[in-house]
């Protein structure tokens, strides 16, 4: 076959864009890629297929369809298995979303969960991170004692030992997480001292804490801390707990604080150190608003392991939201059959909680390094 | 006209004066000893100030200190145990039995949790949509859960859902699962396995020898034969024959399911099947996001390159992307490995008696809190740093070597 | 009108008609292209005009939609015999070098020859040191990769691709990745080998690079191929607008 070049034109005409064939565009194609693209992946789909078409109607029925929603023990029991009794969270979802809190306080918490939750969507919004967000964060802890606690203004005082269910996991999460980001940043400034005492304090403490779980760290503030108070006293039990949370988190952050440090360029304390700045200054002004942009990521993951973690709070007696659900079903023969359901409607809280937070941090992420460039 | 600036002349014959001396109190050097002591002075005053405090509690209460206490018997029974144990036998034992029951745990569960965690992982990256989307979903929700809410999850499955012993599911010949528990056929001790363990050992040895003449070789030649294969083979092979020599001792001790129970066979309670399925589940879907970020993260050009030199998409996985994902994989696998151990001390929750539940108890019952979480804390906190130690050590052993 | 009409009895690499998208953008337009048994082509164009897409559609790293492409009197398919076999007479440097980083110099590149050429390793060995030594960096063997500057790494990706003694040597803008002062280096090498009778296919910005060594240059854009001529003719009478265009931009300097 002769080969013959293009004749080169004054100026050549130029071929416009077409429409892709067919065969590989479109919704047929799809499915042959990802669906058929050869004969072991067909196989697995048809018996994936297979499988799911028995499986998910079963699901539905007995999760929707034979599903019993009316707070009745005794028609739950009549279902013997065959439909979901959602009815127990009906009953329930008292003692579950708010722990020993006595009942007709129960506004109380309520409030105090919408004023948490609000200021966290508040504060996911890159245009509210100013001075006045940290104010607001005060103010609202403040405010969020002070309701739960009561004992003014007409308000009946409630014990902390009484607080529990989701105002307590969100209380626990996030005052957690507050305090223990501070303490992390010095942690994590400490260990990259030139001064080896100093150095070796916050090595120690965060290989001691890392190492351990986060049970005896409960157990540690639960049992030991009161010890440690001059005798006579008894710290508070909610105090104990979230000191044992703030310690064991602000660990892991300061890893991960410890992590963003570590990616600043040295340059730039040269550069700062070169500009007359001391010390405090320069980590202040110039190497943590770097380092921290790049810790975002890990902030956030360690704020989804503590909403988690918080769960733990119910082996030490606390009675969380987990807590909660053992507090409402474990002791009543009337209920406990219907576990399943129970369990699945706070594992629904939790997993609605982290996932989203996780999406956001996937966003947050996008976000800021959009600034650093490709 | 003034006088024109006269250069300073340096004197050779002077002596050059000292640099200066900046003052005490400027002085970097001085200001980091005085920071460090006065930081370690603090932390003693704490430490003498809460060591005081402990010891009046601990007088006020009337509890003593010490570890003497540990060989004083125990008093309370352990629901399920490796070694004999009883109530009689001292607090140490039980610890022990706690450490024991630990491990089992740990083990069981990190061979599992690798596997799951491996083809989820995998999985997430196949070319199959349903397949990319289950393994994907499986990560999402067990993620998201919190690990104590699944295990009583599961926990209520074991102890509730499941058929009594009267009718307890036989999915498997010799295998019965109830609200008892698993049971399962156990090989019996026979003096013909004597001759598999030799089998065992000489082809362990074998397997040795031969990687050293393979280290040999590519010493010389640049050459290096393959390691894992001839390595297996020795293994299974020489076990094999040993145990064909030993007479094939093949008796099984299989459980038996009577009117009322299952007799025979090994045995594991429904608090252990709770806490390792829990733990195993959860923590593969974390192993399954560190493999799928390792093999995502070697560049797309090797496996270009790979295909362009003409080698086949399976000797490009395992000659260029797998030794180069193994290397990302190890350090967050080992992490995730410690996690496990650190959450099977949830065991507490379902009633398993592991380390800490045993450390609990004795607290609880002696009142000496110190003693008991220092020992728990120790043991946990060896473990971490042998991990620790492995992963450095592996990194520094296979880092790629760069300028 | 300046046609310049080649009848080539044997052509070794064929385009005809030959049309790509990615997804729906059109990214290959209506390739008519062949290319001669020792022809040395130099390919350049904006970015985004598709060069780099036309070459890697030759080792079928790329799948072309319509049309047919040959290789050696082999046509490209899924064929997945075919494509082993193309990929065995067609060598292929990068932009990124893309060598492999945990093994050493020698075993990136007796790695194809005794996997795939089921070749023995001394063999192999002495094939991979004659080819470092026509790179010039026969010393750096038992180096690994990420120990050598980018020059010197390119150098190797380029011996490791003649290790499997190929027809066609495909340049994906093989210095657009290097510092300036190990560009030279690499086009040393380059030159070289254009002088020893192996087709070449190379997008770059070489220009000098064209001049000196190339038999014909192509200019393509959105896709298409615009023009295309002796380097002389090329540089000096260009045709089209769109090629003054470009030529007036990356000539400056």
């Amino acid at each position: 076959m002769s080969a013959t070049l293009n004749e080169t034109a004054s100026d050549i005409v130029l071929i416009q864009p077409r429409q892709a064939p067919t065969r590989h565009i479109g919704a047929a194609a799809w499915v042959r890629r990802n669906l058929f693209p050869d004969w072991k992946n067909s196989l697995a789909t048809l018996v994936v297929l297979g499988l799911l078409l028995y499986w998910v109607p079963l699901l539905i029925e007995w999760a929707v369809v034979n599903a019993e929603i009316r707070p009745d023990a005794a028609a739950c029991k009549a279902l013997e298995d065959r439909g979901a009794c959602w009815g127990v969270i009906a009953e329930k979802y008292r003692i579950i979303l708010f722990g020993r809190y006595p009942f007709e306080e129960q506004w109380r918490p309520l409030i105090a969960i919408v004023l948490m939750l609000v200021m966290i969507v508040v504060s996911c919004v890159p245009k509210m991170w100013t001075r006045w967000l940290g104010v607001a964060w005060v103010l609202n802890f403040v405010v969020f004692f002070a309701l739960m606690r009561g004992g003014f203004a007409g308000l009946a005082y409630v014990e902390t030992s009484r607080w529990g269910g989701f105002p307590l996991t969100l209380l626990l999460s996030t005052l957690g997480i507050a305090a223990a980001f501070p303490l992390s940043v010095f942690v994590a400034l400490g260990r990259r001292s030139h001064l080896p005492a100093i150095r070796a304090v916050c090595v120690a403490y965060v290989e001691l804490i890392r190492g351990i779980p986060l049970i005896s760290v409960l157990f540690m503030a639960s049992f030991m801390f009161p010890l440690f108070m001059p005798p006579g006293t008894t710290p508070d039990v909610l105090l104990r707990v979230l000191v044992g949370i703030i310690l064991f988190a602000a660990a892991y952050l300061a890893e991960a604080v410890r992590g963003g440090l570590q990616a600043v360029p040295k340059g730039q304390v040269e550069a700062a150190d070169s500009l007359g700045l001391t010390y405090w200054q320069a980590q202040r002004k110039i190497v943590l608003p770097q380092a921290l942009r790049l810790v975002i990521p890990s902030i956030m993951n360690s704020f989804i392991s503590t909403y988690k973690d918080t769960s733990l709070v119910t082996i030490v007696s606390l009675y969380d939201l987990t807590g909660g659900l053992t507090l409402a079903l474990g002791g009543d023969p009337n209920w406990r059959q219907f576990y399943l359901e129970g369990n699945l409607f706070v594992a629904l809280i939790y997993w609605a909680g982290c996932f989203f937070m996780s999406r956001y941090s996937q966003w947050i992420e996008k976000r800021t390094s959009r600034g650093q460039g490709r | 006209m003034p006088d024109a600036p006269r250069a300073a002349v340096i004197d050779p014959g002077k002596a050059p004066r000292p640099a200066a001396k900046a003052s005490f109190w400027r002085s970097r050097a001085v200001r980091g000893v005085l920071y460090q002591v006065v930081l370690l002075v603090i932390l003693v005053l704490v430490g003498f100030y809460l060591t005081h405090n402990t010891l009046e509690n601990m007088r006020v209460r009337g509890i003593q200190s010490g570890f003497g206490f540990f060989n004083e018997p125990a008093g309370f029974g352990i629901g399920e145990s490796v070694i004999a144990y009883d109530s009689s036998d001292p607090y140490w034992k039980a610890f022990v039995v706690g450490f024991t029951n630990t491990l089992r745990v740990s083990i069981v569960g990190v061979i599992f949790t690798t596997i799951i965690g491996v083809l989820v992982g995998v999985g997430r990256l196949s070319r199959n949509f349903l397949i990319r989307s289950l393994c994907t979903g499986y990560v999402e929700l067990f993620r998201n859960v919190p690990i104590l809410l699944q295990l009583l999850m599961w926990y209520f499955i074991m102890t509730d859902r499941l058929p009594d012993t009267e009718s307890a599911l036989n999915p498997l010949p010799g295998f019965f699962l109830s609200k008892n528990g698993l049971s399962f056929p156990v090989p019996v001790w026979a003096t013909g396995h004597i001759g598999t363990l030799a089998g065992l050992v000489v082809g362990i040895v074998l397997a040795v020898w031969h990687a050293r003449r393979a280290r040999v070789k590519f010493r010389e030649t640049g050459q290096k034969p393959s390691q894992f294969w001839p390595a297996v083979g020795f293994i299974l092979g020489a076990t094999l024959i040993g145990w064909l020599a030993g007479g094939m001792p093949g008796a099984l001790d299989m459980p038996e399911k009577n009117e009322i129970s299952v007799a025979g066979g090994g045995a594991v309670t429904p608090e252990f099947l709770a806490i390792t399925i829990g733990l195993t589940i959860y923590t593969a879907a974390f192993i399954a996001e560190i493999v799928r970020s390792a093999i995502q993260a070697v560049p797309r050009g090797q496996s270009e390159a790979a295909g362009s030199l003409g080698l086949t998409p399976g000797q490009s996985l395992r000659l260029v992307l797998l030794p180069q994902a193994m290397r990302i994989i190890i350090p967050p696998l080992t992490n995730q490995y410690l996690n496990l151990i650190k959450n099977s001390t949830l065991a507490v929750a379902v009633g398993y008696p592991d380390l800490v539940s045993i450390s609990n108890t004795t607290l609880n019952q002696t009142g000496r809190a110190v003693e008991c979480i220092l020992v728990m804390m120790t043991v946990y906190l060896v473990l971490s740093l042998l991990t620790a130690a492995f992963t450095n050590w592996f990194n520094a052993r296979v880092a790629i070597r760069e300028r | 009108m300046n046609a310049v009409t080649q009848t080539a009895a044997d052509p070794i690499i064929t385009y005809e008609k030959v049309n790509k998208w990615y997804g729906q953008f059109h990214v290959l337009r209506d390739i008519e292209l062949s290319v001669a048994r020792g022809e040395r082509i130099v390919i350049c164009g904006p970015s985004g005009s598709g060069k780099s897409t036309l070459i890697r559609c030759i080792n079928r790293l790329e799948e072309h939609q319509e049309g047919r492409l040959t290789v050696d009197g082999m046509e490209l398919t899924d064929d997945v015999k075919i494509i082993e076999k193309v990929r065995r007479e067609v060598g292929m440097v990068f932009q990124q070098f893309n060598l492999f980083p945990h093994l050493t110099v020698l075993e990136n590149l007796t790695l194809a020859p005794t996997w795939v050429g089921k070749m023995p390793l001394k063999e192999a060995q002495e094939r991979a040191m004659t080819q470092l030594k026509r790179v010039r960096i026969a010393e750096q063997a038992g180096k690994y990769p990420l120990q050598l500057s980018g020059g010197q790494q390119q150098r190797v990706a380029i011996a490791r691709a003649l290790c499997l003694t190929p027809k066609i040597m495909l340049f994906d803008e093989p210095t657009s990745a290097l510092d300036p002062e190990m560009i030279k280096e690499v086009l040393d090498v380059m030159i070289d080998l254009a002088g020893q009778g192996i087709t070449m296919l190379c997008v770059t910005h070489e220009m000098g690079f064209a001049r000196s060594v190339a038999d014909r240059v192509i200019f393509m854009d959105q896709g298409q191929i615009i023009e295309q001529n002796t380097p002389i003719e090329f540089f000096e009478h260009p045709k089209s607008e769109r090629t003054k265009d470009f030529l007036s931009k990356i000539l400056q300097h």
